[in-house]
C-alpha cells in the first residue's frame, strides 16, 4: 500500500504552520518535531515538570516514570535486549565522547584507533583526542569513488593492534550506508571494539542493534523526530557493566564519601546530573510513534523520491553528484555541486523559492577532500517529503544555473 | 532578499575577483578560512611606511566572500591599519543592519547581507585576513 504523505505531514506541526512554499530538505541536519514528540515536550515542561531519580511526591515520580519509560520506548525502538543498555544523552556528539572517555582505560600505546574519511567530524575528533592522550594511533579506512566506505581496504586496516573501530552506519553527506557485518567480523577476530555513528540512520526505520555486530551506537534525538537536546547510546550490556564512569556528579552514584565514591550501576553511572528530562521524554514518544509507521510504504516511498531526485540532478547541465547514484544500500541523502558556482550560493537563492537545502562541508571536511571539494549542497529527504519537494528543489537549481554558472 | 543579495554588482565584483592574483613577493601572506564552509583567503600584502602598497589574493569562496576580496583588492592601496579598522567597523555595521554610509561607499552592495546573519562571516573574511596581516606586520616592526 501506498504511503499517506498528506496524513503523514499533518503529523507534523510545522507544516501547518509555515506557509508554503515552504520544501525542507535538510532532514540530515534536523528532522522537523512530530506532534507526539511536541506534546510530550510541553506536556512534560507545563504539567509535568520535576526533576527525575529521587523526589518521592507524585509529580517527581510521574517524572521519573515518564523519563524511565523514554529510555524503554528508545530500547524497544533500537530493538536493545534491555532498557539499561541505552544512556540517555544530549546527542550524538556526546555520546560518541562518552564512548572515548570510557573507552580511555583499553588502550595504549602503540594500539590503533581505526575511523575512516566517510566520517563526521563528531566520529573523528574525540577519537583523535583520545589518541593523543594515549599515544595511540588513528587510522582511517579510505571510500570509493562514489562515497561509501571502501571495504576492500578493511583487511588492511584492521589488525592486531587495533583496538577501537568507530564507524558511520550512514553517511551524512553520500547517504551510502554501511555493511557493518564485515567490520564487525573482522573488528571481533581481532578483540577490537566496534563503535557506530548511528545518527543519519536512525530516522529512517526501526533496526535491531543487538544483532548489527557492534559494541556502542550513537544517534540523536532529533534527526528522528523528537526535540533538540536529547539523545542516547547504547552500549552491549556486558562491556557496559565493565565501563567507568565519564562524568561525575548527582545521580551517577550509589554512596559518596570524602575518601572515596561507589557508583550506580549502568546506565546511571553515565547519567550524571539533571539530565535534559523534556527532550528525552520527547524522543521516547518519537521513538514509540515511528515504531507504529509503515515502514515497507516510507522506504519505497523514499526510495522512488531519491530516485527522482538523482534522476533530475543528472540531467542538469553543471551538476555533479557527490555520492552513489544508485539505489542500493543507502538512503535519500545527497551531496551535489554546481559546477562555477558556490554551494553557499545555490543554498541562499533556492530559499528563495521556499527550498531549505544545507550547503557547506557537513562536518565530513576529509570526505571533502576525497571529492576534490570544500563545500557541497546537500538535499535530505524524510518520510514526510514527496515529489512537489523534490521539483521545487531541481526547478530552483535550474534558476540558479541560469542566473549563476 | 535573495535577489537583492546575488545583484549584478556583486555577482560582476566576484568575477572580477577570479582575475585578480596572489602577489609574487609579498611582505606578508596571511590565510584565513571560514568555518562555516571551509572557504579560504590567501591574502598577499606589500607595504610601504605602514601602508598598502600593493594587495593580491587568491580567493575560494562563495559571490560575497569573492566579491569582499575584489573591493578590498580594488580599494585598499595605501590604506593604514587604522583606515582599514575603519573600513571593517563600517562594514560591520552596515551589517549589523545600521544605515552607516561606510567609508569605501563601494561596500554598500553588501547592505541586503544584513538580513542574512549566517554569511556575514563571507562578507568580512577578507577584511579580517586584511587586518590579521597588518597587525602582524605592525608587530613586527614595532
Amino acid at each position: 500500500m501506498s504511503l499517506d504523505v498528506a496524513g503523514l505531514r499533518r503529523s507534523f506541526p510545522i507544516f501547518s504552520r509555515i506557509p508554503p512554499p515552504f520544501h525542507y530538505l535538510d532532514n540530515a541536519a534536523t528532522g522537523q518535531i512530530c506532534a507526539a514528540a511536541a506534546e510530550a515536550l510541553t506536556g512534560f515542561e507545563m504539567a509535568g515538570r520535576a526533576n527525575v531519580k529521587r523526589g518521592v511526591y507524585r509529580l517527581a515520580d510521574r517524572a521519573t516514570q515518564a523519563f524511565a519509560e523514554a529510555r524503554g520506548r528508545i530500547a524497544r525502538y533500537l530493538g536493545a535486549n534491555r532498557p539499561e543498555e541505552v544512556i540517555l544523552t544530549t546527542g550524538t556528539t556526546f555520546g560518541l565522547n562518552l564512548a572515548a572517555h570510557v573507552l580511555e582505560e583499553r588502550l595504549g600505546p602503540g594500539d590503533t584507533i581505526l575511523i575512516s574519511r566517510l566520517e563526521h567530524h563528531s566520529n573523528i575528533v574525540p577519537w583523535q583526542m583520545l589518541a593523543r592522550r594515549r599515544g595511540a594511533r588513528l587510522r582511517a579506512l579510505g571510500v570509493t569513488a562514489d562515497g561509501r566506505l571502501d571495504l576492500a581496504d578493511l583487511d588492511n586496516g584492521i589488525d592486531r593492534s587495533t583496538r577501537i573501530v568507530a564507524l558511520t552506519h550512514c553517511s551524512n553527506v553520500t547517504g551510502a550506508v554501511t555493511d557493518l557485518a564485515p567490520v564487525a567480523e573482522r573488528a571481533r577476530a581481532v578483540g577490537a571494539l566496534l563503535v557506530v555513528d548511528g545518527a543519519q540512520r536512525v530516522p529512517h526505520g526501526p533496526l535491531e542493534v543487538s544483532g548489527l555486530g557492534c559494541d556502542i551506537y550513537a544517534l540523536s534525538g532529533h534527526k528522528m523526530f523528537g526535540a533538540t537536546g536529547a539523545g542516547a547510546l547504547w552500549v552491549r550490556w556486558e562491556l557496559l557493566e565493565t565501563l567507568p564512569p565519564f562524568l561525575g556528579g548527582g545521580e551517577m552514584i550509589r554512596r559518596v564519601r570524602i575518601e572515596d565514591t561507589r557508583y550506580a550501576p549502568p546506565p546511571h553511572r553515565f547519567e550524571a546530573g539533571t539530565p535534559p528530562i523534556g527532550p528525552a521524554i520527547a524522543m521516547g514518544a518519537a521513538a514509540e510513534w515511528l515504531s507504529g509507521l509503515d515502514w515497507q510504504a516510507i522506504a519505497a516511498h523514499e526510495k522512488s523520491l531519491t530516485s527522482r531526485l538523482l534522476t533530475g540532478l543528472e540531467t542538469l547541465p553543471g551538476v555533479r553528484i557527490c555520492g552513489p547514484r544508485d539505489l542500493q544500500a543507502r538512503f535519500g541523502v545527497v551531496a551535489f555541486e554546481v559546477e562555477g558556482v558556490h554551494a553557499h550560493d545555490v543554498c541562499q537563492m533556492l530559499d528563495a523559492f521556499g527550498v531549505c537545502t544545507r550547503g557547506g562541508h557537513h562536518c565530513a571536511q576529509p570526505l571533502m577532500e576525497v571529492f576534490g571539494t570544500v563545500a557541497t549542497v546537500r538535499a535530505s529527504l524524510a518520510p514526510y517529503n514527496d515529489a512537489a519537494d523534490v521539483d521545487a528543489l531541481l526547478e530552483g537549481l535550474e534558476q540558479v544555473i541560469r542566473t549563476l554558472r | 532578499m535573495n535577489r537583492d543579495l546575488y545583484n549584478q554588482r556583486i555577482i560582476e565584483a566576484a568575477r572580477r575577483a577570479r582575475e585578480q592574483q596572489p602577489l609574487d613577493a609579498p611582505d606578508i601572506r596571511v590565510t584565513r578560512d571560514n568555518p562555516l564552509c571551509g572557504d579560504r583567503i590567501t591574502l598577499d600584502l606589500q607595504l610601504e611606511d605602514g601602508r598598502i602598497a600593493a594587495i593580491g589574493h587568491r580567493t575560494r569562496g562563495c559571490l560575497l566572500t569573492e566579491a569582499a576580496a575584489a573591493i578590498l583588492a580594488e580599494r585598499g592601496r595605501d590604506a593604514t591599519l587604522q583606515t582599514l579598522r575603519r573600513v571593517r567597523d563600517d562594514l560591520a555595521r552596515l551589517l549589523a543592519g545600521e544605515m552607516v554610509e561606510p567609508v569605501w561607499p563601494e561596500l554598500a552592495v553588501f547592505r541586503p547581507v544584513a538580513e542574512v546573519k549566517s554569511r556575514h562571516e563571507c562578507v568580512l573574511l577578507p577584511f579580517d585576513a586584511a587586518l590579521d596581516a597588518l597587525s602582524r606586520a605592525a608587530r613586527e616592526t614595532s
